[in-house]
């Protein structure tokens, strides 16, 4: 054997064990969730089902009408992600192309706040959120994420890119500023608010901390604190468990590996030095 | 004349109008609070002060000083900086070794495994945490069952205080590896492959290559990777917060900062005790982000 078939070899053994050794506790999940209670809990423990049942995600959907928060965790998810592109894509082209005051001195402030860690501002945006009433609703999950400094980035970054001759022959074609952005500037900047909106909706999919924090009535749970709260009082279930857990999972896999591009393009943005 | 500067001031009337939305959010949800947070932590602010603020009464920086003297705080920070000093460094050798791999010339459908590895980082935390929870059951878990194959006895990796934190540590090297790995496969392919070739007519072995082309161009990467993933380490919450049922148990082992703010803050409504853990933990953030930067700017001269 030659010594690039050796390498190649060496190479894609590390890969392919690297590979299993990533989607095990994934396809272990997925397995699990077809068992019958109580098959999973043997020792070794059973690769895969005697017989492959739904059984547990009847008993999540029907019983635990887990459906409830799966709606709640999608209805949250785009509306922020809906949001969160229209009101960073203002600021980030806005920061980008047009001159006002004091602009640049905001957005100085806007990159050194970036070092500030979110646990800071929740104790008082939680007193905030209740003297608004909105402690335990929808409006209270969302709103505090809207505006995310890393968006505006994210746009400002793709804005620059967009030619100034091309908005200065709308103002010339006498094309209002508003109208400028609405119609020119967003479909230019497509690619990336598909990113900033697939970023958010996984971000606001997978969080549990805020959600947590500010919703009390588990009728308006999302997905992740009803799973955090089942895995309290059904800690001997482990099939149930693990079916909660595709339920959960399992969307915001499919969304990445539908948008991929867009998401990794949106990782590695932010590393990319100006 | 005119025209030119009406259309500037239509301009930047446009661009206020523009940034105004998030500019405001962000005042209300992020400056406002920030202030409001650090003269929380001036205060005794509890749970009748919620119903009543005039009951709180300024303690000046009493909460820091009992801060500094309750063994459970020191506990938490104990654990966190274990997860970013060991933590940390896992999940980036982990990340650059899978890279590396990756980016390598030989590799067939680099696209595929770039997904697999990627998997962990989009799913959701609390969800796959329940299932590590069941891999490291002692007797019934995945991982034990590898581990005898191997002839490791039971390890009860969540019952255990002294195996909890690492059981943490390792579920986070799974589910962040892939995050990082992107970013350094996108700096590996902006390095040109000339250099490589120049360095192999050179007469450079594979070594010698990755030591003096590889490492020093890949510098500015790792150093941003190091930092985005110690500012995240420090703010560990929902790994412990799922994995020891909210509680960051066994005895106090998975507690981190961040568990032991929100126990504070949102479990015993000591708000002002709470927003001084949070400023503790911004002040160790901030001085380990102004370290990492001074290595860089040390490593760039």
């Amino acid at each position: 054997m030659s010594r690039r078939a050796l390498t190649s070899l060496a190479l894609h053994a590390a890969l392919v064990a690297g590979a299993v050794v990533t989607l095990a506790p994934l396809l272990w999940m997925l397995s699990a969730s077809f068992m019958t209670t109580g098959e999973a809990n043997a020792s070794p423990p059973p690769l895969l089902p005697a017989k492959a049942t739904l059984a547990q995600y009847r008993e999540l959907f029907v019983r635990l009408d887990l459906g409830r928060s799966f709606v709640n965790s999608t209805v949250l998810a785009l509306c922020a992600a809906l949001l969160s592109v229209v009101v960073n894509a203002a600021a980030g082209y806005a920061f980008a192309k047009l001159r006002f005051p004091a602009r640049g001195r905001l957005f100085t402030g806007l990159l050194a706040a970036m070092v500030i860690p979110g646990q800071v501002a929740m104790l008082p945006v939680f007193l905030l959120l209740r003297s608004m009433g909105l402690v335990n609703s929808f409006a209270g999950v969302i709103l505090p994420g809207i505006a995310s400094i890393f968006g505006i980035f994210l746009v400002r970054q793709f804005a620059s890119s967009v030619p100034d001759e091309l908005l200065d022959a709308a103002r010339i074609d006498g094309a209002g500023e508003l109208r400028i952005f609405w119609s020119i500037v967003l479909p230019l900047c497509r690619p990336i608010l598909v990113t900033l909106g697939v970023l958010t909706f996984l971000g606001t999919w997978n969080d549990f901390m805020w959600p947590l924090i500010v919703l009390t009535d588990d009728a308006k749970w999302t997905l992740t604190v009803s799973l955090a709260s089942l895995a309290g009082e059904h800690v001997q279930d482990t099939e149930l468990m693990m079916a909660g857990a595709v339920v959960t999972v399992l969307p915001a896999l499919l969304l990445f590996l539908f948008l991929q591009r867009s998401y990794i393009d949106g990782i590695t943005a932010g590393s990319i030095k100006e | 004349m005119r025209r030119l500067s009406s259309w500037r001031a239509r301009e930047a009337r446009a661009g206020l109008l523009l940034v105004a939305p998030g500019l405001l959010l962000l005042a209300l949800f992020l400056a406002l609070p920030v202030v409001a947070a650090l003269l929380l932590s001036l205060t005794d602010f509890d749970l009748y002060a919620i119903g009543d603020p005039s009951t709180a009464r300024l303690v000046g920086l009493g909460n820091y000083a009992r801060l500094l003297h309750d063994p459970v705080f020191w506990k938490a920070l104990g654990n966190t900086f274990f997860f970013v000093l060991v933590g940390g460094p896992l999940t980036v050798s982990l990340s650059l070794g899978s890279a590396l791999l990756l980016n390598h010339r030989l590799v067939r459908f680099p696209g595929l495994f770039r997904t697999v590895y990627f998997a962990p980082v989009v799913t959701t935390l609390v969800a796959v945490a329940a299932v590590w929870r069941y891999l490291y059951h002692p007797r019934f878990g995945l991982l034990n069952a590898a581990l005898g194959l191997l002839g490791i006895g039971p390890v009860d990796w969540l019952g255990d205080p002294q195996w909890a934190m690492p059981a943490i540590v390792l579920m986070a090297a799974w589910k962040n590896f892939g995050a990082n790995m992107i970013i350094f496969v996108a700096g590996l392919k902006a390095i040109p492959e000339s250099l490589y070739e120049a360095a192999r007519i050179d007469g450079a072995g594979p070594l010698q290559r990755f030591r003096s082309i590889t490492v020093p161009l890949l510098a500015p990467t790792f150093l941003f990777v190091g930092l985005t993933t110690t500012i995240g380490y420090f703010q560990l919450f929902a790994e412990p917060y799922v994995l020891s049922g909210g509680e960051g148990g066994p005895m106090n082992a998975t507690l981190s900062v961040a568990l032991f703010m929100y126990k504070q803050g949102f479990r015993w409504w000591s708000i002002g005790s709470a927003a001084s853990i949070a400023f503790v933990l911004f002040a160790v953030i901030l001085a380990a982000t102004l370290l990492q930067r001074r290595l860089q700017r040390g490593g760039d001269a």
